[in-house]
């Protein structure tokens, strides 16, 4: 007996991407279900214990000035908080914070659990079903009603209209969200032992690759790793240097009253490797799966084994390795620096050379993680796929790692499901305004070989996109897409307001040289005046700063440290962020350029034929994404251009 | 990471103006440099003075045409120009537009250029001043699709001067520069990316990149230097006289030097090495090399000098072979032949050969028809005898009537790619200039990876280079990222 129920948007899977996603698309008002092979792996951190650190703790402030969750459910269940890089220009700093795993899992499920418009279903996901499949599938009587979510797309695309569980129970629904992160297909290894299991022991997905083979839709094989869990009582952290967090913690979320965060930290430790170790590691690499050649799928190279450090770097006679709590409730460390597919006596041998782990018992094994999942060249930059309208994919799925960027593509994708829904545009980002702009871009366009992580090289203007200024970037697109309030989106426009005005105020207010500021200026150790100038200038002085030069400046108003912040960032960095915007309006004038997507390539003369097949393979939307491709050179833009100019208006 | 400094400037870029020779670069009298957008003026009239010394250029009414003179930075007298306005829309372009006829010949246009660059035009790309001009409205959609064209065969073109013509040691001098920048931004990237691990390398690290930042400057510069004087021995077009030992080569160098007279420069390399003049015949000019014989040898010095002709023939537009037709066509004929056979593969429509059938006065062993099976593929095949003279002058003519035909040209690109190269050179050095600002006012390391950036980009643009993911690899490569 078919038994069916209807929804609007199905989410599969319940990691990183698959809560934001879920949580936009009720949020929005849409119904949701969110699948999950286990509902007790919600919000699962399987590999490291933090969220945020250099450039991820953007993607965090990015996905909290959209309206998402991650950097409130952080701000609820961290231990311990720190700015990375807080010497260095605005650009760089990071907030990177240390979770409790469980507390993290559990608050985020209560979230979920409590979210109206939402479901959580238990179940695996053994297929998707386009329009026409599910009509073949169904009987007549019920095609009927099932046709109310929409037609055959134009142009004969496939468009989906629902999602088969393992109990055969099909959900009909608009759109759906793939978010299977390392589950699918997936099989742990560990030496000469290998499991067919998704990370942490969990049961795998399988079904979903037979749908997927039917859609048209390539798998390919990537791997990861992660290090031992060890009992933590059987450390000796005498032999390690503590790292602890900062005295002064920042919440990620820009909702998150400051006051809340200051809570005791836990500390983390660094110990390091030493010629010992690697002696260990060199002796058994033919029983590395890797080096024997059993993994086939490619692995990150920013994040590799302790066997590619030591075969790449066999320069250096140590690794870093920090030792990091799991949670305040359990006594498991993570071994951050040491990921590893060795055989278990090996890793117990390796682990045990390093000082401070002498003795250490380790729960669980470091292991390699193969998975499947799709080249992002298939989608679209709304994470719609190109060939199946209605079906989007995010997070590690589409070929990236980590959960900061999953969560950030889940957004989206949950938001652009809804637009799709809707019939609105879909929210794309651009790479001038957010690093989730240059994330999905990269994955979108840019040929990817491993699994994708950000990093703030990758981010041209990542002067601009500081994690301090995200919801001045961001806040107005949360808002006109529905997740963010009327009051949240009018306090960004009143910062936004004081900001302007107080800069002006201080490049117009001079400062004399009056005997009684020369004093001011000697007392803070800075040079006197030889003539007038405006308080803009003194701030831009190493020695001072917006808050140093207050008693020089009897006007100023009362502005929070949020605004003052920004004020003095514009003015300290003038020169560079207004050369950064120079470069951001070239960029955009191409971006802005759009490729109608009816273009036939073939009727474009005059291009080299690489760059034709690459665009008909990548099918572009705007020429600035069209010049990223590579093999498209300057001269075939230009060619492009001229041709789009030709046909202004003309149908295509 | 990658910037398009230059994409954005390729569509109708209201605050944009740019600039290049509009004419070919040929020895024939006038050449004009068209300098086209909304500050064509403004930027003309600094470096332009009329008769009595004064900048009135904005005071010129449209469309007439006035003498005066171009000015350096230093104030002094470059050329005596003439130099018309044109005013938007009335122009080619549809824009403001300044025309500066010289009559200074290749260098002087160039020198020209380069004031025009410096003082704020940006070097015209490939095609542009006609894109505009349809962009604008100007010219139809045939004519348009005739720059299309043009802008794909100069594509073509500018790869393979960027990677063949450029001359292989300014090239490998790009690349290093780019290295070398490179490794500081992934060494800064990577401390960056992972504090935890490395910030404490970046220690005293402006000091030192400081130091490799006035290293690469004072390269760079040199750079720039070697440059304006390349520029003088790049007149004419590339001709390299080949042939197997004793076949006439130096008798032709001879002859065509003796031709008029007009030997301008005369660098000798090494010993038997090869041997570059210029020479004037039918009142064109070509840079001739003549080349080693090529033969098989053991002899060091030998191969190296063949080696060098073999690089001649590479970067040449016109090549004269000489071949004796008392000898015949001998094995080292056949492996010329087969050099050649590349050379005009490569690029047919921009390479000539002319076959020499040299020592007429000599019992014959080969003729025209048993070479012409040979060598199918040489555009011209003339019988001569250098020695007596008789049948040498159909080579002037040949070389006459190839260039009137349009088949052998100078190539402008050349010397525009040149003017582009400096410019590039240029760009990179300001933002090096500063890095160094930005190191002396205490800035962070972040900072200085902005500008090294655009440095890099830069000097891209030499060797056609993208950035693309560059950084990335070269941080995972050097660096022993990831915890």
């Amino acid at each position: 007996m078919l038994y069916t129920i209807d929804t609007d948007i199905c989410v599969i899977g319940a990691g990183h991407a698959g809560c934001e996603a879920a949580l936009a698309g009720s949020r929005l008002g849409y119904r949701t279900v969110l699948f999950t092979m286990n509902v007790d792996s919600i919000a699962m951190m399987p590999c490291n214990p933090h969220i945020g650190g250099s450039s991820k703790g953007h993607l965090v402030r990015e996905i909290d000035a959209l309206g998402g969750e991650m950097g409130k459910n952080i701000d609820k269940t961290f231990i311990q908080s720190k700015m990375l890089n807080i010497s260095k220009g605005p650009a760089v700093h990071s907030l990177r914070t240390q979770a409790d795993k469980a507390e993290y899992s559990r608050s985020m499920r209560q979230v979920l659990e409590n979210q109206e418009n939402l479901t959580i279903r238990q179940a695996e996901v053994t297929d998707i079903l386009t329009q026409q499949e599910l009509q073949e599938y169904l009987r007549t009587d019920l095609c009927s009603e099932a046709s109310q979510n929409g037609n055959d797309s134009p142009g004969g695309k496939p468009r989906v209209a629902a999602v088969r569980i393992h109990t055969g129970t099909i959900y009909t629904c608009r759109a759906v969200i793939i978010c299977t992160g390392t589950y699918l297909n997936a099989r742990c290894l560990v030496g000469e032992s290998i499991t067919e299991t998704g990370p942490g022991g969990m049961q795998r997905s399988t079904w979903l690759k037979n749908a997927m083979d039917r859609l048209g839709i390539p798998l390919r094989r990537f791997k990861t790793g992660t290090p031992a869990r060890m009992d933590g009582r059987t450390l000796d952290y005498s032999k390690m240097k503590i790292q602890p967090g900062d005295p002064v913690v920042v919440p990620f979320s820009f909702s998150t009253d400051p006051a809340d965060v200051q809570i005791e930290q836990v500390p983390c430790w660094l110990t390091y490797t030493n010629e010992e170790t690697h002696a260990v590691i060199r002796q058994n690499l033919d029983r590395s799966p890797i080096y024997a050649g059993i993994i086939e799928g490619t692995g990150p190279r920013y994040c590799p084994s302790i066997e590619d450090k030591v075969v790449k770097f066999s320069d250096k006679s140590r690794h870093h390795v920090f030792i990091e709590p799991e949670g305040r409730s359990t006594n498991e460390v993570y071994v951050d620096g040491m990921s590893s597919s060795m055989p278990d006596d090996v890793q117990q041998q390796m682990y045990r050379t390093v000082p401070g782990l002498e003795n250490c018992v380790i729960v669980k094994n470091a292991y390699a993680i193969e998975y499947d999942c799709i080249n992002a060249n298939q989608l679209k930059l709304s994470l719609e796929t190109k060939t199946v309208d209605g079906l989007f994919c995010a997070g590690q799925f589409n070929g990236s790692s980590g959960y900061e960027e999953a969560a950030a593509q889940g957004l989206i994708a949950g938001i652009n499901a809804v637009n799709m829904i809707r019939g609105r545009e879909p929210l794309v980002l651009k790479r001038s305004e957010a690093y989730i702009g240059v994330l999905i871009d990269d994955l979108v366009t840019k040929d990817n070989r491993e699994p994708y992580r950000m990093m703030t090289s990758r981010a041209e203007y990542r002067l601009l996109l500081r994690q301090d200024n995200a919801d001045l970037r961001l806040r107005k697109y949360g808002y006109e897409e529905g997740i963010i309030t009327q009051n949240q989106y009018e306090y960004v426009c009143f910062k936004e307001r004081k900001i302007r005005e107080e800069t002006e105020r201080l490049k117009k207010s001079r400062i004399g040289a009056a005997a009684s500021n020369q004093e001011i200026l000697a007392s803070l150790g800075s040079a006197p005046l030889k003539t007038a100038c405006s308080l803009a200038e003194l701030i831009c002085r190493p020695e001072l700063s917006y808050e140093k030069t207050a008693a020089l400046d009897p006007d100023r108003p009362a502005l929070s440290k949020d605004i003052t912040d920004q004020v003095e960032i514009n003015i300290r960095y003038e020169g560079y962020i207004d050369r950064q915007k120079k470069q951001v309006q070239q960029f955009e004038k191409l971006e802005h350029k759009k490729i109608p997507a009816s273009i036939n390539y073939d009727d474009v003369g005059s291009l080299r034929n690489e760059a034709r097949q690459k665009l008909k393979e990548f099918l572009p939307s705007s020429i600035g994404q069209a010049s990223r491709i590579s093999g498209v050179t300057p001269a075939d833009i230009s060619v492009l251009l001229i041709y789009l100019e030709k046909n202004r208006g003309r149908k295509m | 990471m990658k910037m398009y400094p230059e994409y954005g400037c390729t569509e109708e870029a209201p605050n944009d103006t740019i600039a290049a020779v509009a004419t070919a670069m040929s020895t024939a009298g006038i050449g004009i440099i068209r300098v086209s957008g909304p500050d064509a003026v403004r930027i003309c009239e600094g470096l332009y003075v009329n008769a009595k010394g004064l900048h009135d250029l904005a005071s010129h009414a449209p469309n007439t045409i006035t003498f005066g003179y171009i000015e350096d930075e230093t104030g002094n007298r470059v050329d005596e120009v003439m130099v018309s306005v044109f005013r938007a829309p009335h122009s080619y372009t549809t824009e403001d537009t300044v025309e500066i006829n010289s009559h200074g010949g290749i260098y002087l246009l160039e020198r020209i250029l380069d004031l025009v660059l410096r003082a704020g035009a940006r070097m015209a790309e490939p095609g542009e001043f006609t894109k505009r001009a349809f962009l604008g409205g100007r010219i139809d959609l045939s004519r348009a699709e005739a720059v299309m064209d043009l802008i794909a065969s100069q594509n073509e073109f500018a790869r393979r001067t960027a990677i063949g013509q450029l001359s292989g040691s300014i090239s490998e001098k790009v690349n290093e520069l780019r290295s070398l920048l490179l490794y500081e931004m992934a060494f800064i990237e990577s401390a960056l990316d992972d504090p935890d691990s490395y910030a404490g390398d970046l220690e005293g690290y402006p000091e030192r990149l400081d130091g490799v930042c006035e290293k690469t400057l004072t390269q760079m510069e040199d750079l720039l230097e070697i440059g304006e004087k390349g520029a003088v021995l790049k007149e004419g077009i590339r001709t390299a006289i080949i042939g197997r030992p004793n076949a006439g080569k130096s008798s032709l160098l001879n002859y065509l030097a003796g031709a008029d007279r007009a030997i301008v420069t005369e660098i000798a390399g090494t010993t038997r090495d090869t041997l570059q003049e210029s020479i004037r015949i039918r009142g064109i000019s070509l840079r001739v090399t003549d080349t080693a014989g090529i033969r098989d040898t053991q002899d060091q010095v030998e191969k190296i000098g063949i080696e060098r002709a073999k690089a001649a023939v590479s970067q040449s537009e016109l090549v004269l072979y000489l071949l004796d037709a008392s000898a015949g066509i001998t094995q080292e004929d056949q492996s010329i032949i087969s050099l050649l056979h590349q050379w005009k593969e490569e690029a047919p429509a921009v390479r000539k050969c002319i076959l020499l059938l040299n020592k007429s006065d000599l019992p014959p062993v080969t003729d025209s028809g048993q070479v012409h099976s040979f060598f199918p593929e040489a555009d011209a095949f003339l019988t001569c005898s250098l020695r007596t003279g008789e049948g040498a002058d159909l080579l002037g003519d040949r070389i006459e009537k190839m260039y009137r035909m349009g088949e052998l040209s100078h190539q402008s690109d050349v010397l525009l790619t040149n003017a582009r190269h400096r410019e590039a050179v240029r760009e990179a050095c300001e933002s090096l200039q500063l890095v160094r600002q930005s190191i002396r006012a205490g800035m962070s390391e972040d900072f200085f990876a902005i500008d090294l950036m655009n440095a890099y980009a830069s000097l891209g643009k030499i060797t056609g280079d993208a950035v693309g993911d560059d950084l990335v690899e070269e941080i995972f490569s050097k660096f022993c990222m990831g915890k």
